[in-house]
Parts: structure tokens; C-alpha cells; sequence
């Protein structure tokens, strides 16, 4: 009872607040109502009993990419309210294929026949001598190992492209060149004069 | 009114077709493009964990940390993109970025 209470209160908040992500006008809103879609999923995900994803969704999730966003929208000086101009005219045409796309995935759900063996009304209990947590790890590290690393990999080539993409280089900034500081020689760094004496150099 | 697999099913629904309907109401702003395909992707880690708990199997959860990690990756990218965009032509309007001629 009380489970499906806490359901209903954490899918109505995140449909709400994902509507609201592209309602609002302003786009540091829509980020902050984007933040609130993820704690309410991260609820959800709880109430599965898939605790590390839920945690994973909010350390991870809203403390990074979603700060990402925030990030960009307030450093980018763009003037939201001409980006909003078409915003009635493509109303119609969204809300028609929105309806039209809802309608059949309620379908596709509401004619769902389940295979008997998942007729259970209730998420399997996690096993009872082993948390959510080290059951992952367990099957993470050991079944799907490569695919840990091929999201590792992922990841680096992510923060390469990202980094390739945004460094700049100043054209008027004096560098610091390694290379042409190691490839000084003797000859054209030190000059030795001889100073005839009383006349001094000239 | 027990809870079971198909309310997850719906509001994973739901929040896709949200998706979706932003991308069509929003075709201007990139920013809000990419939030609506957070959205969407979130969506279907409900599917993966909602399916992953009803049935037992702690697959779903492993690939639902994979598409975190792929959606993580894709903003990372695409943030990079608006930003250079932004610097090299001075607007993120879709509609203007016309350089391919598409």
C-alpha cells in the first residue's frame, strides 16, 4: 500500500516535471525541472529495489551531466525568448504525433500478455544474504567485463572529443615552447666578447 | 492496487512520447533537443530496470548502466558541439545552423 503510494507519487512528479523540461520557457527551468525528473526516476528505481542505479542516477547523473547542462546554458549568451518564437506553431504537428505515438505504446502495454513466469505482482525480492549493490558488482566484473571496459573506453573517447572539440588556442598569448627551449644551443644562447679595457662595450 | 510491471511500462510511456513532443516543440534550441533525448533515454532505463526487477534477472540493470554511460558520453559531445557552435556563428538556432546544406 504504502509502496504503491510512493509509486504514484514518484511517476506523477517525474511526468510532471519532464513536461514541464519542455514547457518552460526559460531553459535554466527546464534543467532544474530536468534535475527534478531524475531524483523522481531515481525513486522509482528504489522502489524496484535497484538501489545502485538510483544512487549511480543521482551522484553520477544530476552531480554531472545535468550540471553540464546548467553549465552551458548560463555561460551560452543566447537570446532565448527568438528561439522560442516557433513555439505555438509547432505545437499542433507535436502534440498530433505525441498522441498519435502514446496512443500505440498504451496499446502495445495495455495488450501486453506476459510470459507466465513473470506474472509475479511484485519485483523479485533481492536475494536475501546479498545487497543490490554486490550483486552487480558480482555479474559486472566477471560476466560482463569487456563490456565495463568497452564503457570505459567510451567514456575517453568522449572526454578527448569533448576536449579536441572546445581547447582554443589564443593567437596573441605568448607559449611556452619545450621544444624550442630544449633545442637552444650553446653557441646562439652565449656570446663571449673581449672588452678592450677603457673603451667598454658599444 | 498493486503496483506492477505494465504502471512502470506506462510511465516509462509516458515520459518517451514527452521526449518526442519536445523535440517537435522545441525545434529551434539545441539545448532543449538534447534534454528531451535525456528524457527519452531515461525512459528507457525505467523499461531496462522495471523489466530487470519483475524478472529477476540483474542484466537489465547492468545494461541500464551502460546506456547511462552512453547518454553521459552523447551530452558530454553534444554540449561540446553547441558551445563551439556558438562561438564559431554566434546563435544555436537549428534552423540557421544550414552549413551542410541539409
Amino acid at each position: 500500500m504504502l509502496s504503491a503510494l510512493f509509486f504514484y507519487l514518484f511517476a506523477i512528479m517525474c511526468v510532471g516535471a519532464g513536461f514541464m523540461v519542455v514547457a518552460v520557457k526559460n531553459p535554466v527551468h527546464a534543467v532544474l525541472f530536468l534535475i527534478l525528473a531524475f531524483f523522481n526516476a531515481a525513486g522509482l528505481f528504489v522502489l524496484l529495489g535497484a538501489e545502485f542505479l538510483a544512487m549511480i542516477l543521482i551522484v553520477v547523473y544530476v552531480g554531472a551531466v545535468l550540471v553540464l547542462f546548467l553549465f552551458v546554458v548560463m555561460m551560452l549568451d543566447v537570446d532565448f525568448a527568438v528561439l522560442k518564437a516557433g513555439f505555438l506553431k509547432y505545437l499542433p504537428i507535436g502534440a498530433i504525433i505525441g498522441v498519435l505515438l502514446l496512443v500505440e505504446l498504451i496499446f502495445i502495454v495495455g495488450a501486453w500478455v506476459t510470459a507466465p513466469e513473470i506474472t509475479a505482482q511484485a519485483p523479485a525480492p533481492p536475494a536475501a544474504d546479498i545487497g543490490n549493490t554486490e550483486a552487480i558488482g558480482l555479474i559486472l566484473y566477471t560476466r560482463y567485463v569487456y563490456l565495463f571496459e568497452a564503457a570505459g573506453l567510451i567514456l575517453l573517447v568522449a572526454m578527448i572529443g569533448a576536449i579536441v572539440l572546445t581547447l582554443q588556442h589564443k593567437r596573441d598569448v605568448r607559449r611556452q615552447s619545450v621544444a624550442a627551449q630544449v633545442g637552444r644551443t650553446r653557441e646562439e644562447a652565449v656570446e663571449l666578447v673581449d672588452v678592450e679595457s677603457g673603451r667598454g662595450l658599444s | 492496487m498493486t503496483v506492477g510491471l505494465s504502471h512502470y511500462l506506462t510511465v516509462a510511456a509516458v515520459l518517451f512520447t514527452i521526449g518526442i513532443f519536445g523535440i517537435f516543440l522545441n525545434r529551434k534550441n539545441v539545448i532543449v533537443i538534447l534534454m528531451s533525448i535525456e528524457l527519452m533515454l531515461l525512459a528507457v532505463n525505467i523499461n531496462l530496470v522495471a523489466f530487470s526487477a519483475f524478472h529477476g534477472d540483474l542484466v537489465g540493470q547492468i545494461f541500464a548502466m551502460i546506456v547511462l554511460t552512453v547518454a553521459a558520453a552523447e551530452a558530454a559531445i553534444g554540449l561540446a558541439i553547441v558551445v563551439v557552435t556558438f562561438r564559431n556563428r554566434g546563435t544555436i538556432d537549428v534552423a540557421e545552423i544550414d552549413l551542410l546544406k541539409g
